[in-house]
């Protein structure tokens, strides 16, 4: 291999011009596509839950503990449609907000909170009338495992949405950008998703 | 092709001299992505020495067939920290801090892309050290189920207590995923996002081609153990029937969750060594890295691989024949990569005018022992010899080969080759020397006769034998003692010369990377202006009398 050397005079002329420009990182873009990484690995957790239910369900001889029949399906049903309907609430809380629409935006962001609330609300409500605990073999333990850990990701979406509206609230807050809304908005969407495979998983595949 | 990098003129016309770093600032909340680095260097080295004592008390039990020095639930409690201690508290910190360290520098960028989160990520790893310290001193010990924890043995209490060792064991492993994927999160942020003007990624240096490819797997593959982990703590404390198979739950989803993660840990540890590998090779021969695009994009396969090799932990845990088939051939796929890679740094050195420094010596001892661990590993793969030296000191011997003769050593290079850029003053090459001569000579007394060991049929994990397997023993004893005196050569060393070594130029080794056109030590803003690349990293030439970057420099100075 021949060696080189280099770079001629005109060059290092060149390269010198060119970074005169100061070379600056886009922070937000930068926090976005981080959350995105994040929010990626945080879906195999979810994944791993889903294949260890699979699992269990298709392997485990006595899988309702005794006594358990099944498990009501309308409450949650209603329960899903609130939630994904609210995807929908936030998806036009950030148009609203593109559009420098304040208050449209504190709206239908507190329409999503509504929402998101009413949801762990009526899941605190089911588990209450529940026959089985945590401890009840295998199936208990996946069924408040799965529910209860993604009852706390909407419950962390609650708390986000909180914040960023109390935020919304400062003047001039959101003028030159809005990552945390933004982030907020696909933890929401992310959450959602999930629900819908828990949905289907433990409710429908009975 | 060309050979030079980069151009900054401004930075190698005057050396910015900030005031230096005290020991003080190492003991703060700091975002300086290389006092982190150093921060995490030096915690997981003090860790390592504890996990090296632990190895002397194992050792020390072994050097005679009977179990006379500890009590056997001790030296369960010895081999389950030890094992914990150095890949939790040693492997992944180290290769966290000096990836720390040198990415940020070898991109281009002024800090890590979340630096309040990476000083977060850092002193998680104190915390959950002393959470694993703390059960030494709790009663009943600290946990004794090896550092897999596979139930149902985990889920023993003899205490009763809530707290027990085992428990600590969790909650520690938990903050370290949680810190691990903070640490994920912000390298694959920084390296995709914070790359100087004209770094494209064939000219990224193949350390941080293996950085990133270690950090996708963190991503997806520290999910499952941390689900795993949340089931097993859930059965321990409040008593679900996940892994319990007294309740109808399935022990062996545990081993499947924990290797799903675990085995691509493996690689995790091992990319970035092999990353050093290729950055050392080229400087110490004076010629570019041979196929660096191959060499790059390998790191890559391998961590694609990766997630699909796990079950090879558990050909004899009732796995059916068609799935061994399945994972012994994706696991033989791994050598794949590994030997391109290999073959790749034989190519490097071959021809090549060497200069045996210290950084060298580790470099070239770290690639003859992974070259026999790869070709054990590759035996190991195999279902047949798996299945008769299962449970055997040949894996032990393997595993060490990889974890102290590959990555250990590779983490000395690292710190010989870096140490001026770090410090700003050079090492005494005599003690290094020493330092190499003693644990090479130690490595292989202390984890080859393990091989002979295991074939014979020694298991693992036991605290007294039979007396037919005593010769072997006392030759591993007395290679693992004198693995822990060369310790001391090296802490020697390295605490002298930071304090009093001689003042270190700005680029020793005649290196070529962005690392070495700043300052030694480098300024706290890396670079005064950011650079911009032009070519392809590794621009060494066997005509060539100097570096790239020098060259420059006299241009730069003609210019001005």
């Amino acid at each position: 291999m021949t060696v080189n050397s280099s770079i001629s005079r005109e060059e290092l002329q060149e390269s010198l011009e060119t970074r005169t420009v100061e070379h600056t990182h886009d922070e937000a873009a930068n926090s976005m596509f981080g959350f995105i990484v994040f929010l990626l690995s945080e879906s195999i957790i979810f994944l791993s839950f889903f294949a260890g239910y699979i699992v269990y369900k298709t392997t485990t001889p006595d899988w309702l503990p005794p006594g358990v029949e099944g498990l009501e399906v309308r409450e949650p049903a209603i329960n899903t449609v609130i939630l994904v309907s609210s995807s929908f609430v936030i998806y036009f809380a950030e148009l609203a907000l593109k559009r420098h629409n304040m208050w449209g935006f504190r709206l239908l962001w507190s329409t999503t909170m509504a929402m998101g609330s009413y949801f762990l609300y009526g899941q605190a409500v089911e588990w209450s009338s529940l026959h089985f605990s945590v401890t009840s073999g295998v199936f208990g333990g996946m069924f408040y495992l799965l529910t209860g850990f993604h009852g706390l990701h909407v419950f962390t979406g609650v708390v986000l949405q909180l914040i960023m509206l109390v935020r919304s609230l400062i003047p001039g807050n959101y003028d030159q950008g809005h990552f945390g809304v933004d982030a907020t908005s696909l933890f929401w969407h992310f959450v959602d998703v999930i629900w819908i495979i828990l949905f289907f998983l433990i409710y429908i595949w009975q | 092709m060309t050979n030079t990098q980069i151009e900054n003129p401004k930075i190698l016309l005057e050396t910015h001299h900030h005031p230096p770093t005290t020991w003080k600032t190492y003991f703060t909340f700091s975002t300086d992505h290389k006092v982190i680095g150093i921060q995490y260097i030096v915690t997981s080295f003090i860790f390592f020495l504890i996990g090296g004592i632990l190895a002397m008390i194992i050792r020390g039990e072994l050097i005679t067939p009977e179990a006379d020095l500890v009590d056997r639930t001790v030296y369960n409690a010895m081999f389950t920290m030890h094992g914990t201690i150095m890949l939790f508290l040693w492997t992944f910190p180290v290769l966290v801090g000096l990836a720390n360290y040198l990415v940020p520098l070898m991109i281009g960028a002024r800090d890590m892309a979340f630096p309040r989160l990476n000083a977060v990520a850092f002193w998680m790893v104190p915390v959950f050290g002393i959470i694993l310290m703390a059960s030494f001193f709790l009663p009943g010990g600290p946990a004794q189920a090896g550092w897999w924890s596979y139930p149902p043995v985990s889920l023993q209490n003899p205490t009763g207590n809530l707290i027990n060792g085992q428990f600590l064991w969790l909650i520690a492993v938990a903050i370290s995923g949680v810190s691990s994927i903070m640490g994920g999160v912000n390298f694959v942020t920084t390296i995709v996002k914070m790359r100087a003007p004209g770094m494209t990624f064939f000219r990224m240096p193949a350390y941080v081609w293996a950085v990133f490819s270690a950090q996708i797997i963190q991503l997806f593959g520290l999910p499952a153990l941390t689900a795993g982990a949340v089931m097993l703590l859930l059965d321990l404390s409040i008593g679900t029937a996940f892994f319990d198979p007294a309740k109808g739950g399935n022990a062996v989803l545990f081993q499947h969750f924990f290797w799903f993660y675990s085995h691509p840990a493996v690689y995790v540890i091992i990319l970035p060594v092999f990353g050093i590998f290729s950055e050392i090779f080229p400087v110490y021969s004076r010629k570019p890295l041979f196929g660096y695009k191959v060499v790059a994009v390998s790191s890559l396969l391998i961590a694609g691989v990766s997630g699909f090799v796990w079950v090879h932990h558990m050909f004899a845990s009732g796995t059916p024949a068609w799935m061994r088939i399945v994972f012994m051939v994706s696991t033989m796929f791994v050598s794949v990569p590994t030997g391109i890679k290999v073959f790749a740094w034989v190519a490097t050195i071959w021809g090549g005018k060497l200069r045996l420094t210290t950084p060298m010596l580790f470099a070239l001892g770290g690639l003859i022992m992974f070259v026999f661990a790869g070709i054990t590993g590759i035996m190991l793969s195999s279902v047949p010899i798996d299945i008769h030296v299962n449970n055997t000191y040949f894996v032990v011997g393997h595993f060490h080969y990889v974890l102290y003769g590959t990555v250990t050593m590779g983490m000395f290079a690292a710190f010989y080759h870096w140490f001026p850029k770090m410090t700003g003053r050079m090492y005494y090459e005599g003690l290094g020397k020493l330092h190499f001569w003693l644990s090479f000579i130690g490595t292989n007394l202390n984890f080859l006769p393990m091989h002979p060991l295991g074939l014979q049929g020694m298991l693992r994990r036991v605290s007294s034998y039979d007396p037919e397997y005593a010769f072997w023993n006392v030759i591993a004893s007395i290679g693992g003692f004198l693995l822990g005196m060369s310790t001391l050569p090296f802490i020697l060393n390295m605490i002298g010369s930071w304090v009093q070594g001689e003042k270190a130029p700005d680029n020793p080794w005649r290196a070529i990377g962005l690392e070495w056109l700043v300052a030694s030590p480098p300024p706290v803003e890396n670079f005064e202006e950011i650079p911009v690349v032009i070519s392809e990293p590794y621009g060494y030439g066997k005509s060539e009398p100097l570096t790239a970057n020098l060259e420059k420099q006299e241009l730069a100075r003609d210019l001005n």
